[in-house]
């Protein structure tokens, strides 16, 4: 098989920094702004920005449906800050709709405004034992997980990476770091939705 | 940068600067009070600049323009879930200290408001909160960045309604930016000398072709197709000044604009996101900057 075509939503954000990271760590991308690409992608990735622009923006040049029914199917996504919060099940004290793709609620701005927004180093298991250089941006938290919903990392008791099947999230931007081992994580869960749907 | 016991940093120049990454490919749009702010946010705005009077009218009042009022400002960080911006005037480290103790997402360092200082800008690395800075060519950007600011915008000509300044701002950047990245090493140090930019920044402009900070555009965007026009010359986001709350229908003006920077590599789109707006709705009145005297030009306050 080729290498799979991972598309990064480009109605805002931090989408440039993912291309990047992707193609390093092994992806074809390309950027999707309309129904039109994301037909022709294995996986969509949803980078940082800013959930209020981009949800409205989804709803208006009709990808929310596509994104929803794509997920549902079996395509993998991930989330990264807004990306995470876009695809909650809800939003905690706030009347935003969202994607409903994963079992969370999040608390937007959880950890402070632009003043708090912090480097720090964070273990994540599933990535071995290095910790992982996280940073938060006005960042969100995971306040309630469903059943399914596996908890990958948390700061200060409050989860900020998540993975339900095959959507996963992250308050934080690994995108900015140069350390792609969140990238390649999500490349092996696009190669594993491949060879099941291969199969 | 602020090390704090946990192992946490904030403050950092990642964290400043990644703030503007996430505002990237949005508008952000002018706002004085918080109903103006909930319009500019339902159209889809990243984020809202709170201010006092939008520069249209500090440029027809007269008079010193200061800070808004810290009340104003709050009340609009409660009325929207996007970050929240606010301008001190230039040099003005009273003011900037207290748009830091109020939570304000961004200060913007602006020619906008009367210099407090006629000879130098903050030093922008003593916050924790970021800044960006109006430029017109890239030596003022790199003497900006130099100073801590972490996201840089076009100064255009600012309530003028003309994207001419902006133009000629962005292509100046650009072209410096294009310059160096071609230049003989050697030649780096008295290039560094020319711009009035610390030589380890032109280094690493010249090598990445790029700022090492978020481009925006500001100052006389009022149409659709003036945002597409400025992200087609290399801006990576607009701030709309008064072009939105000077047209006779700011949400139609908002709403185009922020479609026509989403999709500003698509002619279709911008062409529906103008056709959009009403044709009976004017789009704010614009001031031939040739007939401006001297001390009418804001562009040219703090280089």
């Amino acid at each position: 098989m080729p290498e799979p075509m991972v598309g990064v939503l480009a109605l805002q954000g931090d989408v440039l920094e993912h291309v990047a990271a992707l193609q390093r760590a092994g992806a074809r991308t390309r950027e999707v702004r309309t129904p039109g690409d994301l037909a022709t992608v294995d996986a969509l990735v949803v980078p940082g920005g800013e959930s209020t622009t981009v949800i409205r923006l989804l709803e208006r040049f009709g990808l929310t449906a596509r994104v929803k029914q794509r997920v549902r199917e079996g395509m993998p996504f991930w989330g990264t800050c807004m990306g995470l919060i876009v695809a909650a099940h809800d939003v905690a004290d706030l009347e935003q709709p969202t994607l409903d793709l994963i079992d969370v609620t999040v608390r937007r701005n959880a950890f402070g405004r632009q003043v708090d927004s912090a480097e720090i180093p964070l273990a994540i298991p599933a990535l071995g034992d290095v910790p992982f250089p996280a940073i938060f941006i006005r960042a969100p938290w995971i306040e309630r997980t469903g059943p399914n919903v596996e908890l990958l990392a948390e700061r200060d008791g409050h989860g900020v990476m998540v993975r339900e099947r095959n959507v996963l999230g992250t308050s934080f931007h690994p995108e900015l770091t140069g350390d792609d081992r969140v990238h390649a994580y999500f490349l092996q869960m696009v190669d594993g939705a491949r060879a099941n749907s291969a199969a | 940068m602020v090390m704090n016991g946990d192992g946490r940093q904030t403050g950092t120049d990642t964290v400043k600067r990644g703030l503007a990454q996430m505002l990237k490919g949005g508008v952000i749009m002018d706002v004085v009070t918080p109903e103006q702010a909930k319009i500019a946010e339902e159209a889809g705005a990243v984020a809202v600049m709170a201010l006092e009077r939008i520069p249209a009218d500090i440029r027809a009042d007269g008079g010193v323009a200061r800070m808004s009022h810290p009340a104003l400002i709050e009340r609009i960080m409660k009325a929207v879930t996007v970050p929240v911006m606010a301008k001190v005037r230039i040099g003005h480290l009273g003011e900037a200290r207290q748009l830091q103790s109020l939570g304000v997402d961004y200060i913007d360092e602006s020619e906008v408001l009367t210099p407090a200082d006629d000879k130098y800008h903050l030093d922008k690395h003593a916050y924790t909160v970021p800044f960006v800075c109006g430029a017109r060519d890239l030596g003022e950007a790199l003497r900006r960045i130099a100073e801590g600011a972490a996201m840089i915008r076009s100064k255009g000509e600012a309530g003028s309604g003309n994207i001419v300044e902006a133009v000629r701002h962005m292509r100046a950047i650009r072209d410096g930016i294009a310059e160096l990245s071609v230049l003989p090493k050697e030649e780096l140090v008295a290039r560094a000398r020319d711009l009035g930019a610390p030589l380890e920044l032109v280094r690493e402009v010249a090598a990445n072709a790029k700022l090492p900070v978020v481009l925006f555009c500001a100052g006389g965007v009022s149409t659709p197709a003036d945002a597409a026009l400025m992200m087609e010359l290399g801006a990576e986001g607009i701030f709309v000044g008064s072009g939105i709350f000077k047209s006779t229908n700011p949400a139609a003006f908002a709403r185009a604009i922020v479609d026509a920077t989403t999709h500003w590599q698509n002619p279709d789109v911008v062409l529906k996101a103008h056709s959009s707006i009403p044709e009976e709705a004017k789009a704010m009145e614009g001031l031939d900057i040739r007939q401006l005297a001297d001390h009418q030009l804001m562009a040219s306050r703090g280089v």
